[in-house]
């Protein structure tokens, strides 16, 4: 172990100042004040999302409330898919430190396995990362919606399933009236059926007045009927309060709006282009635009550091592969990728704490 | 070329095939423990609700496991516990100073400007 302020060191080879202060190499103490200021930038990330967040109080979004959805079993699973992030993130970095003990005992093989393991895991995470944000980005089948009073609500509940559009007046490029629009012959301005219903809800393109019962205008200039299955359990929870409605309470699912009056109320908003879908730079369904700026900037910026950390560390793996840390008579270079390594494992748990549990 | 690098204090951190073991087993310890914490972490966020009356306590009790979890990534991961008392305390404490300081300017500040709007 390090840390003996009295090793004799050969002074031919030390620093201008003979010795180190603090017993460890330059390139080593380098990277810890590296790693010292980096934090120092997420740090102030974290305190001005912080700001950002007090002042806004009761209308910001809740993790718990925002982060629910799994690939390929939907919603319903609060905060799971970034406790997989982070159990990932946390794996990695146990691998890196595997990687490093080897190191420390001139063990090639196990360097070899163990920092393999890691870049994997490493692409693991930019992998869940970029379905993260695609996910944020497209957003929820609802959409947020701004009600007839001012206040504005997110919606929970089991959007009913997109089966067709019965054609009622064919369009440029529809089929004939009376024949059904579906996925497989949708055209591809509209892409698909859920696609071209949020493009319609956004520009004010639906009429009716609940969930089976509605009619959608195309692009092309079609008007079709919606073949719909009826939602399930539709709940608005209201974040921005109204003439009539306050803003609902995460403890208390009562002060939600439920039942007929939450359906015909959101039909109501969808029906009169009132909804945002997804996020962008400029608006959000989840909250105050800075939400979505903060979500970008902030995870982004992690993961631009889980990436450069992927290419660092496949950097080193060809180096240790060809055996130019063995004849150097040390595998310090991994050390030091491994601390840039756990440093981004640590910022994540910075970020997992206060972005979506708090 | 000559290097100039101290190789003195990049081969002091071997070890044994003993000591590795015993190292190894502190490593597999502290990755039960991180991943126990945040499971806990996650059924807290899932099963208690914010401005319910337990949030303030759980609130409190997120930030002590992250600072714990941090703690054991810090110290043992990043082998900080075994450097010198000195490197230590220099990358520690302007965290401990700045960071909290920090913090308890802007929130006081952005609840007055909170208020305000």
């Amino acid at each position: 172990m390090s840390g003996h302020a009295s090793k004799e060191i050969d002074t031919t080879a030390s620093w201008g100042g003979k010795v180190s202060p603090f017993s460890v190499s330059y390139g080593k103490l380098m990277m810890w004040f590296f790693l010292v200021s980096d934090a120092l930038t997420f740090g102030g990330l974290l305190v001005a999302y912080g700001y950002t967040r007090y002042t806004f109080d009761g209308m910001w979004p809740i993790g718990e409330e925002t982060f629910e959805a799994l690939p390929f079993l939907g919603n319903g699973f609060p905060l799971v898919y970034v406790a997989l992030m982070t159990f990932i993130l946390i794996v990695s970095s146990v691998t890196m430190v595997l990687a490093v003990e080897a190191g420390h005992r001139m063990d090639k093989k196990g360097v070899i396995k163990w920092m393999l393991a890691t870049i994997i895991g490493g692409f693991f995470f930019v992998g869940s990362q970029a379905w993260e944000w695609s996910h944020f980005i497209h957003g929820t089948e609802f959409g947020r919606v701004q009600l007839s009073d001012g206040s504005s609500a997110i919606v929970k509940g089991e959007f009913g399933d997109i089966e067709s559009f019965e054609v009622i007046e064919a369009g440029a490029h529809s089929p004939a009236a009376g024949e059904l629009i579906t996925n497989e012959n949708i055209s591809e301005a509209d892409g698909d059926l859920m696609h071209a219903f949020h493009h319609a809800a956004e520009e004010g393109h639906l009429e009716g007045s609940n969930a089976t019962d509605l009619k959608i205008h195309l692009h092309d200039g079609t008007v079709a009927k919606v073949n719909r299955a009826a939602d399930k359990d539709l709940q608005l929870v209201i974040k921005e309060p109204g003439t009539k409605y306050a803003v609902s309470l995460p403890s208390d699912k009562e002060t939600r709006i439920h039942g007929e009056e939450a359906t015909e109320l959101y039909y109501e908003a969808i029906t009169a282009g009132k909804v945002i879908y997804g996020a962008n730079m400029e608006q959000n369904e989840y909250g105050p635009k800075q939400y979505g700026q903060f979500f970008f900037f902030i995870t982004g910026f992690h993961g631009f550091h889980v990436f450069s950390g992927v290419v660092i560390n496949i950097l080193i793996f060809i180096g240790v592969l060809r055996g130019i840390y063995h004849k150097r008579g040390h595998y310090e270079m991994v050390e030091k990728t491994g601390l840039y390594w756990h440093f981004v494992d640590l910022v994540w748990v910075f970020v997992f704490t206060f972005f979506y549990l708090i | 070329m000559e290097r100039d690098d101290v190789i003195e204090y990049s081969l002091d951190t071997h070890h044994s095939e003993e000591e590795g073991k015993k190292i190894r087993k502190k490593i597999w310890f502290v990755t039960l423990l991180l991943t126990v914490v945040t499971a806990v972490e996650v059924l807290l966020g899932a099963f208690v609700k914010q401005g319910g009356s337990m949030w303030t306590t759980v609130k409190i009790i997120f930030i002590v496991l992250t600072l714990l979890k941090a703690g054991y990534i810090v110290l043992t991961f990043m082998h900080l516990g075994d450097e010198k008392k000195a490197l230590k305390w220099i990358i520690l404490l302007p965290y401990f100073i700045f960071i909290v300081y920090l913090m308890f300017i802007a929130f006081n500040e952005a609840t007055a400007v909170g208020a305000e709007m």
